[in-house]
């Protein structure tokens, strides 16, 4: 049966409730909400599209790494046209290119910091619903000093502690990511702790590290896939604000920070593309990442994404 | 009461402690040289080495982390901050200078955001479907990914060089000394930072007070009120609003360390002088001192708005008084 076949068998079922149109609704009181069902064809086309869109910026951004940097002093300070998209800046860069190695880079650092982070909060995360109390209250506490100092802030300290540039953006945006994802991995895993299908796997006489592999992983892995996703959005953001405030990637390389930074400067002789589209490029790829975690969470967590 | 109080205040002094021991680490490991940062590149080339060890001598710069971190945490309880580098003034008075600024821009782009985003999501919510509900929620998500500072730059480019109504950044008019400053110029030009700081805040706050507004429309006692006779709107406002003040007053205020991190950016943007503008400067110049006291404030900022929070929620919630939940 197509889609369209069960929307129509729906709709032809008695449901009591066919006159709640919006007409008449001042005389509905409590008209049931509507349950959202989702599309999975859908869902699994979007996410499957925005992942590749955003490897393609990845891949395509590296190739060109060499080519954002070309200088031509020939054309400098040129607004954009169709040779170039974005416009070029004061050394006759082509802004596009810049602007696509710029999200490369970002997204490579948005994996280094998902793959850390996720680890982080995985390991962190089960031995604190695992471990007992101790290092329940320990986790816990960790958690909250990570959160007790503006992220900004912390990233700041971090970069400083590590001499800024490449190295000191990276693990910053790395290691200070997994607070929230911890916690949904503690209490995903506290869950499953207290399943029946655990207690009977603990009474067939399996072993704590059986079932942690065997039941545990399986049971918290798609939010963690969820959350792992949904956390390059913050890392990306994070990264190009901190190169943006100069602790970050070094100005030599193309970074969507480095260049609004730069556009900052010219702003006032009204090179309104320098910072124009790099941004808007940023909140595109940053929209990707949202849109194919909300797709993806809808495909391994129906429950939760239909609410 | 007391003993909550109490309680709380151990917490805070316990958090303060961690925050300073890690923050104060954390520069400690950092390579820039104290020496070389404070007497400057062209200075420090000149010197002998043994000036050199002398300065780092005076300023204890050769002694072990952990007798610096005491000494720095003996000083600091009796007030004593350190020398900022940059400011060439004490950590404290440059703190203080500029507390009041970035406070005075949280307050309003808090207040702002709170009060819209709780209007626009309570709308979006009772017009669930309709275009204005479609625009907020495109709005918000669209919001969401949007960069701070990138926000900021767009503000700027409209409203101070192609409109020409606002100045290009600081807070006080050049060739004014700060005492002449009126309450009119601070406001002036407070305006674009909080509005870039409110609009982009708004959209948590807004989407959640919809989902919230969606589901207490649902309840049963709107329903009685209905079958009564009220209106929706009616039913809203006598028995709904204060379903849906509660957790927005709390994710408000579970945001102001968000907000903290917006105000770094955009102070940076629209050179507003601010804690975030002198994190920044700290950070680029090597001002150690300066840095571990501007992160020890925003922790008290952070830790004042969940406190605010919890005392919040227990003021209006009278389940959550009751239920003796930990302050």
């Amino acid at each position: 049966m197509t889609n369209e076949e069960i929307k129509q068998a729906l709709g032809a079922a008695p449901t009591g409730h066919e006159h709640h149109d919006h007409k008449n609704r001042a005389f509905v009181f409590h008209s049931p909400l509507k349950v959202k069902t989702g599309n999975r064809k859908k869902s699994l086309i979007v996410s499957v599209l925005c992942l590749v869109a955003l490897v393609l910026i990845a891949v395509v951004g590296a190739l060109l790494m060499t080519q954002a940097s070309a200088t031509d002093l020939s054309v400098k300070n040129q607004a954009p046209s169709l040779s170039h998209l974005f416009g070029t800046d004061q050394l006759g860069r082509d802004m596009f290119l810049r602007t696509v190695s710029g999200l490369s880079t970002s997204i490579g650092i948005g994996l280094i910091a998902a793959a850390v982070s996720s680890v982080i909060a995985l390991v962190l995360g089960s031995a604190a619903a695992l471990g007992g109390k101790k290092i329940d209250t320990f986790v816990t506490w960790l958690i909250d000093l990570m959160m007790s100092v503006p992220h900004i802030v912390l990233l700041i300290l971090i970069s400083f502690a590590l001499g800024k540039g490449f190295i000191g953006v990276t693990v910053g945006v790395a290691i200070t990511h997994w607070p929230s994802l911890c916690r949904v991995v503690r209490a995903e895993v506290l869950q499953v702790k207290q399943s029946r299908y655990v207690a009977v796997a603990r009474q067939m006489g399996q072993s704590s590290v059986q079932i942690a592999l065997r039941h545990i992983l399986p049971a918290v892995f798609p939010q963690l896939l969820v959350g792992l996703i949904l956390l390059f959005p913050h890392a990306i953001l994070h990264e190009a604000a901190i190169t943006f405030l100069g602790f970050g990637l070094p100005p030599e390389m193309p970074a969507i920070g480095v260049i609004l930074s730069e556009a900052m400067s010219h702003l006032s002789m009204g090179a309104w593309w320098l910072a124009f589209f790099p941004g808007l490029a940023l909140v595109g790829v940053v929209m990707l990442f949202d849109v194919a975690g909300q797709c993806i969470r809808s495909l391994v967590d129906p429950h939760q994404a239909q609410r | 009461m007391a003993k909550l109080i109490g309680k709380q205040l151990l917490k805070f002094i316990a958090l303060m402690f961690a925050v300073s021991v890690v923050v104060f680490f954390l520069v400690g490991l950092s390579p820039i040289d104290p020496v070389q940062a404070n007497v400057g590149q062209a200075a420090y080339a000149a010197l002998s080495p043994e000036k050199k060890a002398e300065l780092a001598t005076y300023w204890g710069t050769n002694l072990p982390i952990w007798e610096r971190y005491l000494n720095w945490l003996l000083a600091a309880l009796q007030g004593d901050w350190g020398i900022s580098l940059r400011f060439n003034q004490p950590v404290t008075a440059v703190l203080a200078q500029r507390a009041g600024n970035t406070l005075l821009l949280m307050l309003v782009a808090w207040l702002l955001s709170g009060v819209i985003g709780l209007f626009m999501g309570i709308v979006a919510g009772m017009k669930k479907g309709s275009g204005f509900d479609a625009f907020v929620k495109g709005y918000c998500f669209v919001l969401a990914s949007t960069p701070t500072f990138w926000f900021g730059l767009i503000m700027l480019m409209i409203f101070a060089v192609w409109l020409g109504w606002f100045p290009l950044g600081f807070s006080v008019p050049i060739g004014k000394s700060a005492a002449d400053v009126t309450l009119a110029d601070t406001l002036y030009h407070l305006i674009l930072p909080a509005a870039t700081l409110s609009i982009v805040g708004v959209a948590n706050i807004a989407l959640h007070t919809r989902e919230k507004t969606i589901d207490v429309m649902e309840s049963d006692y709107i329903r009685f009120a209905q079958a009564r006779g009220m209106s929706r709107w009616q039913a809203l406002r006598t028995h709904g609003l204060r379903n849906l003040l509660l957790p927005a007053i709390t994710l408000q205020c579970a945001s102001i360390s968000e907000i903290f991190g917006g105000s770094v950016l955009v102070e940076q943007v629209f050179s507003y002088p601010g804690l975030g503008q002198a994190a920044v400067t700290a950070g680029i110049g090597g001002d150690a001192a300066l840095l571990v006291g501007i992160a020890m404030v925003s922790a008290v900022i952070v830790f004042g708005g969940n406190l605010l929070a919890n005392i919040l929620y227990r003021v209006v919630d009278p389940r959550i008084r009751q239920g003796g939940d930990a302050l």
